[in-house]
This record gives structure tokens, sequence and C-alpha cells, in this order.
């Protein structure tokens, strides 16, 4: 099955001696559940649908190797015999082999295996804290186990069921904000407590005071030299500690407290981020709604664009054809000017040649008697 | 005497005097449990004193006692020398 890597020798193999009481998961709909040993170093995906020679599956039998298991819909009612068991199971194998073309080399292995086993194979969870062993167990049921196929054509379905109980401790609880209590910085409250109802509150100190005679007295405490250096450092130090304790705490417990603070800004950048990001992507998803408007402006300037281009070509028409009359009117008018002045200078010419020498001579004589009678006048006139 | 809670699981504390001896048989000798039950004690103790958020010198003060005590036991037999008196 697809859940196994091949080579891999079942966890369950070592530990799957056959008389265990298997402990396995109550599933609710009737699931088909393989488990796959070392079945995958034998065959490969690519497995014919033919069957290998019966010799390799003498082996297959063993309790070490896959085979199908079927679970009954209802759980409670065990089957009447194992062999009713394997048939029903054989059914539905029958059924499922022929639904799929393409099955997995265990499947095919497990079938022939479930038919030489007697046993109704049973689910066995390893690792599984709150599995609940099933009214139907018996010391004939193979241990099962492992990795289990994945469904393929949706007609098998089995899930990983390891770890399905209750996580504890998580999430991790906070820890405790203050230590047990301890008096005299030696001598936990508990015993206090433990002495206080026989002996009161004063119970504990004269325990400790009768002890400290006795031992002096019987000498179990022997006092040397040592004991007064020793009285005078513990002096020392509990007066160091009475004076700079509270600060030195404080200030170890900022420094714990900056720790704390740099994760917790790495854990909200990091939320931050990702809200961010989402934020984003519902931007975009929003965006995808207005999509339409971009085409809209594409076909709004696609229908411009033709207006104007036959609005272009209507002028341009409009100039040829106006060129064109033009042309006949202009080509009118200038045959017309043409004939004029072709007319007039005929008739000049005519006129011209007409004028003989001696009207010239009477015209010419006529016209400067004209001239000087107009220079009198004109000498006339500026004086005045 | 018969209890109500079989004498496996109890707690030192709740066991009665005339099961003590049924109660120490009980317990796991094998390595394998002893290092087990030194692990819980160092546990329980370093929850308790030690891994919390105001911890005080009273968590390593304890551990330092006991020490010192400790070393005062081992080294009895050199100190009976320097005793002031011989009877007490």
């Amino acid at each position: 099955g697809e859940g196994s890597t091949p080579g891999q020798p079942g966890v369950l193999g070592g530990a799957a001696f056959p008389f265990a009481s298997p402990r396995f998961q109550i599933q609710p709909k009737p699931k088909l559940y393989v488990c796959t040993i070392q079945l995958e170093q034998q065959y490969t995906r690519g497995a014919p649908l033919g069957l290998r020679p019966s010799g390799s599956y003498s082996n297959t039998t063993s309790r070490e190797n896959c085979f199908y298991a079927s679970i009954p819909p209802s759980v409670d009612h065990p089957p009447a015999t194992s062999s009713e068991f394997c048939a029903s199971s054989r059914e539905e194998k029958k059924k499922i082999a022929r639904r799929k073309q393409k099955r997995t080399p265990c499947s095919l292995l497990a079938r022939l295996v479930s038919r030489h086993l007697p046993l109704a194979p049973a689910v066995c969870v390893r690792g599984h804290r709150d599995a609940k062993p099933a009214a139907w167990t018996s010391a004939d049921h193979a241990l099962t186990g492992g990795t289990f196929c994945r469904r393929h054509s949706g007609v098998l379905q089995a899930t990983r069921i390891f770890h399905t109980g209750q996580p504890r401790l998580a999430p991790l609880p906070p820890l405790p904000e203050y230590g047990g209590k301890v008096r005299l910085g030696l001598i936990p409250e508990e015993f206090f407590q433990f002495l206080y109802p026989k002996t009161g509150v004063t119970g504990p100190y004269m325990l400790g005071t009768g002890l400290i005679l006795y031992f002096l007295s019987k000498e179990i405490y022997v006092i040397t030299p040592e004991t007064f250096s020793t009285i005078s450092i513990v002096g020392l130090l509990v007066y160091v500690i009475k004076k700079y304790g509270a600060s030195i705490g404080e200030f170890i417990d900022n420094l714990n407290e900056q720790k704390i603070a740099q994760l917790e800004e790495v854990k909200q950048a990091s939320i931050k981020q990702i809200q961010d990001a989402i934020e984003l992507e519902k931007a975009q998803q929003a965006l995808v709604q207005k999509r339409h408007y971009l085409f809209d402006v594409q076909r709004n300037n696609i229908a411009m664009a033709l207006e104007v281009t036959y609005r272009e070509r209507l002028h341009k028409v409009y100039k040829e054809v106006k060129n064109r009359l033009d042309y006949h009117i202009s080509v009118q008018n200038m045959m017309h000017r043409k004939e004029q002045e072709h007319m007039i200078n005929w008739v000049e010419k005519h006129v011209v040649q007409s004028i003989s020498a001696q009207q010239e001579k009477e015209t010419i004589a006529k016209c400067i008697a004209d001239l000087q009678l107009l220079a009198k006048k004109a000498q006339a006139q500026p004086v005045m | 005497m018969a209890s109500v809670v079989p004498v496996k699981e109890k707690k030192l504390m709740d066991v009665k005097l005339g099961e003590l001896p049924s109660w120490i048989l009980m317990r796991d000798f094998t390595p394998k449990g002893i290092v087990g039950a030194f692990q819980r004690g160092y546990y329980r103790y370093y929850n308790k004193y030690i891994n919390v958020k105001k911890g005080s010198i009273a968590g390593v003060n304890m551990v330092l006692a006991a020490y010192v005590l400790f070393s005062y036991c081992l080294s009895y037999k050199e100190l009976k020398h320097e005793r002031r008196r011989k009877y007490h």
C-alpha cells in the first residue's frame, strides 16, 4: 500500500506473536485495512495482475505478511464462524477487485493470503493509547498494525489511526508563579503543616531547638574552629540575601521577561504577517469581482477606435469627391477665362489692325491738343 | 486489614503501617524502576521549587543544606576525635 515504504520490516513483525491480544480502534463504517509489512520488498507497483508462483506464498501465510482485514459493520457481533467471515470478506474483495483495474500488489496478495488464513483478521493500532479491545478478539487472531492502504477509488478507505487519543499537556500549562513555600529558607512549609494539628504553631520550632540542643549536648554536632567560620559565613550570606535578594530576583526576572517578550514579538510579527497576507488575499479576491471593468474599458476603446476609423474614412471620401468636383469647376473656369481672353485679344488685334496710319496721326494730334488744354486748366487752378 | 483501594496504587502517605512491608515489596526494584524513581523524585523537586517563574533561593538552599548534612555525616568518624568531652 501507499502507506508503507518498501523494505521496511513491519514494526509489527518483531512483535507479531500471534497470540497477543490485539488492541484496535473500532470504526463505525466497514473498512478494509491492509497491513503491509514485508511484501513491498517482493512486489513492485508495476507487478502484473498475474499471480506469482505459489512457492513464494508459502511464506505469506505466516503472521508477518499482508492481508486484508474486513471489519463487519457492527463490531459488537462477532461472526459466527471465521470461515463465514472470510467468505464475506472474500466476496467484498472480489467486488472490489472487479471494480478497479489497478490494484496494489499488497491487495492482490492479501486476497490470496486471506484464503489460506483461517483467521478473522483484526485491526491493531500500535501506540494507540485509548484503543479498546473488541468483544470478539481471540487468541487466534493474528496481529496487524502498521500502515494502511489509502483510498484508491473511494471503495477502500483506511486512515492512519495512530495517536487518536486526546493529547495531554497540550497546550502546555503555564509555569507556576511561585515555588513551594519554604520557611527559614530551609524547611518546606509542608513540615509545619504536618505538625500543626498535634503541636500547634510553635511545635516545629520547639522541635528544632530541642534537636539543636540535643546535638550540641551529646556532641553529635562537634564544635570545631570550623563552626565559627561557618557561623560567620552563613551570617554574611543571610545578610546579603536579605538585603539584595529581592533586587537580584527582579533583575533576573527582567532578563527572563525580555526573552519572553522577544519571542512574543516574533510570534506577533508572524501572526501579523499572516494576517496581512490574508487581507491582501481578500483584497485580491475582491478585485476579481471587478474584473469586468477591465473588459468594459477595452470594449469602449475598441468601439471608439472603430468610430474614429469610420469617420476618418468618411472624411477622406468627402475630400476626394470634393477634389474631383473642384477639378471640374476649375477646368470650366479656366476654359471660360481663356475664351474671354482670346476673344479680347482677337478684338483688340482687329481693332488695331483697322486703325490706318492717317487715323493714327489725327488721333495723336487731337490728343496733344486735349493735353494742352488740360495743362492750361491745370496751371490756372493752383494759382487760384 | 483489608483496604478498599489495592495497596499497590496508594501513595506512601496513605499506606497504613501494617501494609508498609507489602507496599515496599511491591515497589519496582529493577534497575529501570530505580532509575525511574530517582527521575521522578528529581522532577518532583525540580518542578516544585526551581521550575517556577519567581523562584527563591530556598530551592537551591535546601539542596546545599542536604549536601552539608550529608558530608557532615560522612566525615563524622574523623570529627569524633575533636570532641571536647569523651563521655556525654
